[in-house]
């Protein structure tokens, strides 16, 4: 990996460049993905799985050699489990509406309390449209899942446990092979919101033996509106389509249709092809470097923001996990989050700063918000002597 | 403060430093609204922070009254900014007045921002339908 080969990170005597740290928002991409996504529409431009042309056929093998790359990326047991979404949200919302049909008054669904948005609100529709219960594990302060409480409200009343693999508030790494084998142990079907994993660890889903498995392409190095929904391929033969339109469909007449195979039956419409393509090329980037060395970076990076930041007596860390990836959240005393975001901001720091879309974590936490700094590959010492700096000199206004 | 006490101190400020140490202490001597008016009904919610604006009409005198509380300093103080502007205006006044070109003119347009999420500029937005409402 080499900074410069994300232009944007670039810096010139102009344009003095910034410390970006919010990569959980999303991440940076590289020229490798602004190339290969350029490259498509300067030459390959064509709708998929249709016309008898050959830019068409050009573009369906890119696409589907695409979905081929995730299945390997994720190892994932066969192409035919790779569905293409928007992102993560997406991928949840679309687990959380096909089974509508499934679930009932008596099913509960188990979250917790740490789960972004896109991993609580879906659920709440799918309690609401079912009369299902829905639960949520309880965080203890160090930002840990409270296991024991996860297991008291895992029952063989549960139908679906949705977790987050990594938390995009706090880091923390959930223990999510326990989770997925309790889960599993209930009854109970294991989805797993993966989107703030997936650019930090090598993920194997068959290892991990989740049913389903979900994550955006922008937050690993590739496009927006990409994203990724694995599901176990019997669950996904059984389960009815989402939307419905062109490419979903066997055969259509005025009174009924019958669905296309896996995993059409479940991508409706012209997919993102430029953004399949794209987090091909970023799946491709990542597998030049070699995930030890990255993870190994990362965790010095993260322990040298963490050692800086405990050095300043008004700065109170939240969130202490054991196994922590990408991201410090922490608060100053006496100072709302957003000031500090906007005073890191006016000395060139990128921080997100606020609750993170995780609004049940903040009140179980009893806070408004955070700031938070996020890495990802591309940060380096010098990073974080930036943001130690400019945190130093805000410390003096507040 | 006044407004043109304000121009006049962004006037002197040569560092963002000057200037946001400027905003902070603004904030910082903004009187905070009771507790009991930092309900609900005033909130005004930011993605990132959040303001309460109490808003009242004196019809005698048609003006507006207006008082402004942020969980922020650096948003109290550009609140106070917006109330230098505002508080005491007749309705008229505060329709015709363009919060976006003062904003402008002390480069503070990017707080703003829609995309800014604090809370300021829908705060802007209701003290200018109230304002219309009493036209």
């Amino acid at each position: 990996m080499n900074r410069s080969d994300f232009p944007i990170l670039q810096s010139s005597a102009d344009e003095p460049g910034f410390v970006y740290l919010d990569s959980a928002a999303t991440t940076q991409k590289p020229n490798a993905v602004i190339d290969a996504v350029s490259n498509y529409y300067r030459t390959s431009n064509a709708n998929v799985h249709r016309a008898a042309h050959k830019l068409s056929a050009l573009a369906t093998q890119a696409f589907e050699a695409a979905r081929e790359n995730v299945r390997a990326f994720i190892n994932a047991g066969a192409v035919e489990e790779i569905v293409f979404t928007r992102g993560t949200t997406e991928a949840i919302n679309l687990i959380a509406a096909v089974h509508r049909g499934a679930l009932s008054v008596g099913d509960e669904i188990l979250i917790s309390h740490l789960e972004h948005h896109s991993n609580i609100v879906p659920w709440q529709m799918l309690a609401a449209a079912t009369g299902a219960r829905l639960t949520a594990c309880n965080v203890l302060t160090s930002g840990e899942l409270d296991l024991n409480d996860f297991h008291s409200k895992l029952s063989n009343r549960t139908r679906i446990v949705a977790i987050g693999h990594v938390s995009n508030a706090l880091g923390t790494v959930n223990p999510i092979a326990d989770i997925v084998s309790a889960g599993h142990a209930a009854g109970a079907l294991v989805v797993v919101d993966g989107a703030q994993a997936v650019a930090h660890m090598p993920v194997d889903v068959s290892a991990m033996d989740c049913d389903f498995y979900a994550f955006s392409g922008h937050k690993l190095y590739g496009p927006t509106g990409i994203g990724v929904l694995y599901g176990r391929r019997e669950l996904l033969e059984a389960l009815p389509p989402w939307q419905g339109g062109g490419e979903m469909i066997e055969h259509v007449s005025i009174e009924t249709s019958t669905y296309n195979r896996l995993p059409f039956k479940f991508e409706a419409g012209t997919p993102n092809i430029a953004g399949a393509i794209g987090l091909s090329a970023a799946i491709d980037y990542l597998h030049e470097q070699d995930w030890q060395i990255l993870q190994a970076a990362e965790q010095e990076l993260l322990s040298m923001c963490i050692a800086e930041l405990q050095q300043m007596p008004e700065v109170q860390l939240i969130g202490t996990p054991k196994h922590r990836a990408g991201v410090v959240s922490f608060l100053v005393d006496g100072s709302h989050p957003h000031d500090i975001g906007t005073l890191l901001d006016q000395q060139g720091v990128s921080v997100r700063t606020g609750h993170h879309c995780t609004m049940p974590l903040m009140q179980h936490l009893n806070i408004p918000g955070t700031v938070r700094a996020s890495f990802a590959m591309y940060n380096d010492a010098d990073d974080v002597a930036k943001f130690a700096a400019a945190m130093r000199k805000t410390l003096t206004f507040v | 403060m006044t407004l043109d006490e304000i121009k006049d101190a962004f006037g002197f400020f040569d560092s963002w430093e000057d200037k946001y140490r400027f905003i902070i202490d603004l904030g910082k001597s903004q009187e905070s609204l009771p507790e009991s008016d930092r309900n609900e009904h005033n909130l005004i919610r930011g993605c990132q922070s959040q303001v309460w604006l109490v808003a009242d009409y004196d019809s005698s005198s048609n003006t507006m009254t207006l008082r402004i509380d942020s969980d922020a300093h650096i948003v109290r103080g550009l609140s106070a900014i917006v109330l230098a502007c505002y508080d005491g205006q007749t309705p008229d006044a505060i329709i015709a007045h363009d919060m976006d070109a003062l904003f402008a003119e002390l480069s503070l347009l990017e707080h703003l921002s829609p995309t800014r999420g604090n809370g300021l500029r829908a705060m802007v937005s209701r003290i200018r339908e109230l304002a219309h409402q009493h036209q």
